[in-house]
């Protein structure tokens, strides 16, 4: 075989790691590197160094330590049955990419994952070396994240967590029956089984109030895990009961939602069609007002229809709309909980409609100014100068919110 | 008109020094132009030197309007000296004037902090370090930024946190910041081919921008919202946006249009090795051992789809007594092993108080998998209901085979059902009875020891407590004269 420049081997890697959504840098603790000799620092929100005409961030260098893999995954560009080019990064070689690409200010730092290659431990010793030895030869401060490969053994876990900012094991599928079919190697309990015990690792972790030793470290950026959106028949309620089992299971930060977007040389068992953009990111917001507005995976789904998310208008929105009975909210009056139900409100809107209004009875233009767009607010509260009357009531609501359908070009 | 003169274009230090002097001398805000650096005095301007010299603070506010201003001073606008005077003058007489949303004045201020946040944002995110090799040959590191306002110096002490370990200099059109390992020094501006054009590592990353770009997912304003064009002439990543674009939808049409090819040889190699091994026929379970590994494929009851895995009893497989709870807890769950939560403490404890032999014993539940109702960061306990129940026997059945213990003991009214076949059990009315089953062993049912745990005051607690222990003293008993009279395995 002809061997690959680096270059070569960046291209094939770094597209074969785009299929993973998360790109975050934050969220771990602070540290720099001064008086270290090395560089990197995290303090907090991670940066974008670069937008890819995608829109998406480019926040870490992004890369599969190999794409060979054993597995035969239908959704994944590195399923063994795939003709893609392969190539194989030594260790060394993605530390020195990284520290490259740290030193010029284009990157957080490094998301590391893999194809399975000989065995799931085999493959996690090479990712754990990368991580120890930018920490340990180069000082590195920066940010890394690891792929978990579910079944490595629990030592490994162990190292990975002290070297990583983040660990995430993805989940792939939201129903297990799907994995089965698309995933034939993957077993649904062993991925959970990882979570599980990350879970176990990160509590053991957190330092106890009166504890005089501190708890050696572990992944201070917690896990994460990612479902794949449209692959598989699954509808939304499926994939956001999914999502809340994990949430509530195993302490995850993030869920990520990824489209199913066709890939080169894809297997004939998927749908090959545009990826569900809007459907994704229905669900992100719908998993957002789950986790911080009091909302339901229930509640959420019966804004749309038949088990799935509304897509043209946000899930809020839809709820309200279908739940009218509960609308105009006086915003002089009522609590936090309901105030955060009504459509066009975020958290910092209602922060500070409740600090005002201890002032002054709030007016509809007091309200305007605290958020983005005051139209979709107005047939869903009443203010001491605006009662919506018949408004919320009105069956043409929803046409006249949502937005207008794209306009057809002149041909 | 009085011409106050500011020489630097962003030191709050500066602004406070004369902001006090105008403030001591009772200055209002309209009798004041604020010239900064060379900027001439008009016609009848000047007068500055004549203010008063305090010593120390003249007035004061809120802590918030010293972070807002130190913030604010940064900005580019000409007029953010006055605005900023403005607010000092009006909040002696008002000091919740930050807190008014309302007011033109603050949130003005607030609009300009906020743009200079994001100014300092975008030059954390945008400086591209070129190498430059020094006469040690040793690498330093050269930057051109032009942010649109003055936010250098503010911003300096990050890169320094950052890349402490690297000699590096940030050039601006105003001024420009240098590191040398130890100190962080600023100097005047400069222009943008004091820096070099190019580095040898920027092919490569512009590699990995090419590559790490989805074409199916093409979304060009949302990029340009986030990194808008005026940034991309100092990115060297930006020439390839073009192209990218304007192949987008040809290389996803491909995609698409585009047949599976033939698997690589290889691939048909590791598959019919894989098939050589074992069949995935399902095999008779002949041993518990075998019933442990085979509960990991169960899908006799959907319950399996949101645990985390089956969690089979735990015990010697020359068990005497094989107590059966309801499922497992979170702790449970996440851990595979029977009994390790709280309820399994209590469990533990009533063991060994009545004197029951751990070594004989066998612990397991009548549902192997978790049923949860998620509840944000916590899983809520839900009772598994009769076709769970039902479903599930198998295995406890499967186990009672294996283990062949004397005495079986239900914990709770979930476990009954099970073991009886029942749909609904009364704990009160069979505890304490031996229910002879139909294997020739001897079932009791008491209640789940979780039961224990959930009775709120302490007299009820001691009452259901000493009854709990009585019924396994019982089981203790049962046991003995079992052992004693020798019939204990003679069922075969």
């Amino acid at each position: 075989m002809v061997a690959l420049t680096l270059t070569r081997k960046l291209a094939i890697l770094a597209d074969a790691a785009k299929y993973d959504a998360s790109c975050a840098s934050s969220g771990t603790e602070k540290r720099d590197s001064s008086g270290t000799k090395g560089i990197g620092s995290t303090e907090g929100s991670g940066i974008c160094h670069s937008y890819a005409p995608d829109g998406r961030c480019i926040s870490l260098l992004k890369l599969l330590l190999t794409n060979f893999c054993i597995y035969d995954c239908a959704y994944c560009i590195n399923r063994s049955s795939s003709n893609v080019q392969r190539a194989r990064f030594a260790v060394d070689e993605v530390v020195r990419l990284t520290l490259d690409f740290y030193k010029r200010n284009y990157i957080e730092g490094l998301f590391l994952s893999s194809g399975i290659i000989r065995s799931p431990d085999h493959t996690m010793e090479e990712m754990v070396r990368v991580a120890r030895t930018l920490r340990e030869t180069h000082h590195f401060a920066g940010y890394i994240h690891l792929k978990v490969i579910p079944n490595a053994s629990p030592e490994l876990l162990v190292e990975a967590g002290r070297w990583a900012d983040r660990l995430s094991t993805n989940i792939e599928l939201p129903t297990d029956a799907a994995l089965e079919t698309f995933a034939p190697e993957k077993r649904p309990s062993e991925i959970r089984t990882a979570m599980a015990r990350l879970r176990g690792k990160l509590v053991e972790a957190e330092p106890e109030k009166k504890a005089r030793a501190k708890p050696a470290k572990f992944a201070p950026a917690g896990q994460s895990t990612q479902m794949i959106v449209g692959a598989d028949g699954a509808d939304d309620g499926a994939i956001l009961t999914r999502a809340a089992g994990l949430y509530s299971g195993y302490q995850l930060k993030r869920v990520y939602y990824s489209a199913f977007s066709p890939i080169p040389d894809a297997s004939s068992r998927l749908p090959l069609k545009p990826p569900p953009l809007m459907r994704e990111h229905r669900l992100y917001q719908a998993d957002w007002l789950i986790r911080f507005y009091g909302f339901d995976v229930p509640e959420i789904v019966s804004g749309g229809e038949e088990g799935h998310l509304d897509l043209a208008v946000d899930p809020k929105l839809a709820w309200a709309l279908k739940h009218r009975q509960n609308f105009p909210v006086d915003v002089n009056r009522a609590e936090r909980e309901t105030l955060l139900r009504v459509p066009g409100l975020g958290v910092n809107a209602v922060k500070r409609i409740l600090v005002s209004r201890r002032h002054h009875r709030l007016r509809l233009d007091d309200v305007a100014r605290m958020t983005a767009s005051i139209d979709k607010v107005r047939p869903f509260i009443s203010t001491a100068d605006w009662t919506p009357g018949g408004l919320t009531d009105d069956a043409r609501l929803r046409q006249k919110l949502a937005p207008p359908p794209e306009q057809l070009s002149l041909f | 008109m009085l011409a106050v003169r500011i020489e630097s274009p962003n030191d709050f230090d500066e602004w406070r020094g004369k902001a006090r002097r105008l403030l001591a001398a009772g200055v209002a805000p309209h009798q004041i132009v604020w010239r900064q650096g060379r900027e001439e005095n008009g016609l009848f301007e000047g007068g500055e030197e004549f203010l008063p010299n305090p010593d120390g603070p003249v007035g004061s506010v809120p802590r918030a309007f010293i972070d807002l201003a130190r913030q604010v001073i940064q900005h580019s606008d000409p007029e953010r000296f006055a605005i900023l005077y403005r607010v000092l003058w009006r909040q002696q007489a008002d000091s919740q004037l930050l807190t008014n949303a309302g007011d033109r004045d603050a949130s003005v201020l607030t609009r300009m902090a906020s743009a200079v946040r994001r100014d300092s944002h975008k030059m954390k995110a945008f400086v591209r370090f070129k190498t430059v090799p020094d006469a040690s040959g040793a690498e330093r590191f050269l930057g051109w930024f032009e942010p649109e306002h003055y936010t250098l110096e503010a911003t300096a002490p990050f890169f320094a946190r950052r890349f402490a370990g690297m000699v590096w200099g940030i050039v601006t059109p105003y001024a420009s910041a240098w590191w040398d390992l130890e100190h962080l020094r600023f100097g005047p501006g400069g222009r943008k081919a004091d820096v070099p054009a190019e580095d040898a590592v920027e092919e490569d990353w512009k590699t990995y921008y090419s590559s790490i770009f989805n074409p199916a997912r093409l979304k060009v304003s949302m990029m340009k919202s986030e990194m808008p064009v005026k940034y991309w002439r100092n990115l060297p990543e930006a020439e390839r946006i073009a192209p990218l674009i304007r192949n987008a939808q040809a290389l996803e049409q491909d995609m698409i249009a585009r047949a599976a090819t033939q698997p690589p040889a290889r691939h048909l190699r590791q598959k019919a090795r894989a098939h050589d091994g074992d069949p995935n026929e399902p095999k008779e379970i002949a041993s518990l051992a075998e019933a442990k590994i085979a509960i990991e494929e169960c899908r006799r009851c959907p319950l399996y789809e949101h645990a985390t895995q089956a969690v089979f009893g735990e015990g010697p497989v020359s068990a005497e007594v094989m107590f059966v709870g309801e499922q497992p807890g979170d702790q449970e769950d996440l851990q595979g092993k029977p009994f390790i939560g709280p309820a399994g403490q209590v469990l533990d404890e009533a063991i060994e108080k009545v004197g029951i032999d751990r070594r004989k014993v066998y612990v397991t539940n009548a549902v192997k998998h978790f049923k949860f109702e998620p509840r944000g960061k916590r899983r809520i306990h839900q009772r598994p209901d009769g076709g769970e129940v039902q479903a599930c026997k198998f295995w406890v059945d499967l186990e009672r085979q294996f283990v062949r213990p004397k005495v079986v003991v239900a914990l709770g009214a979930t476990a009954a059902q099970s073991l009886l076949g029942r749909a609904s059990v009364t704990i009160s009315k069979v505890r304490g009875e031996p229910i002879p089953l139909d294997d020739g062993s001897v079932l009791f049912i008491t209640n789940h020891p979780s039961y224990l745990l959930r009775i709120p005051d302490a007299e009820g607690k001691a009452r259901e407590r000493g009854k709990f222990e009585a019924d396994l003293a019982m089981v203790r008993e049962v046991m003995e004269s079992l052992e004693k009279s020798g019939g204990t395995r003679g069922r075969a």
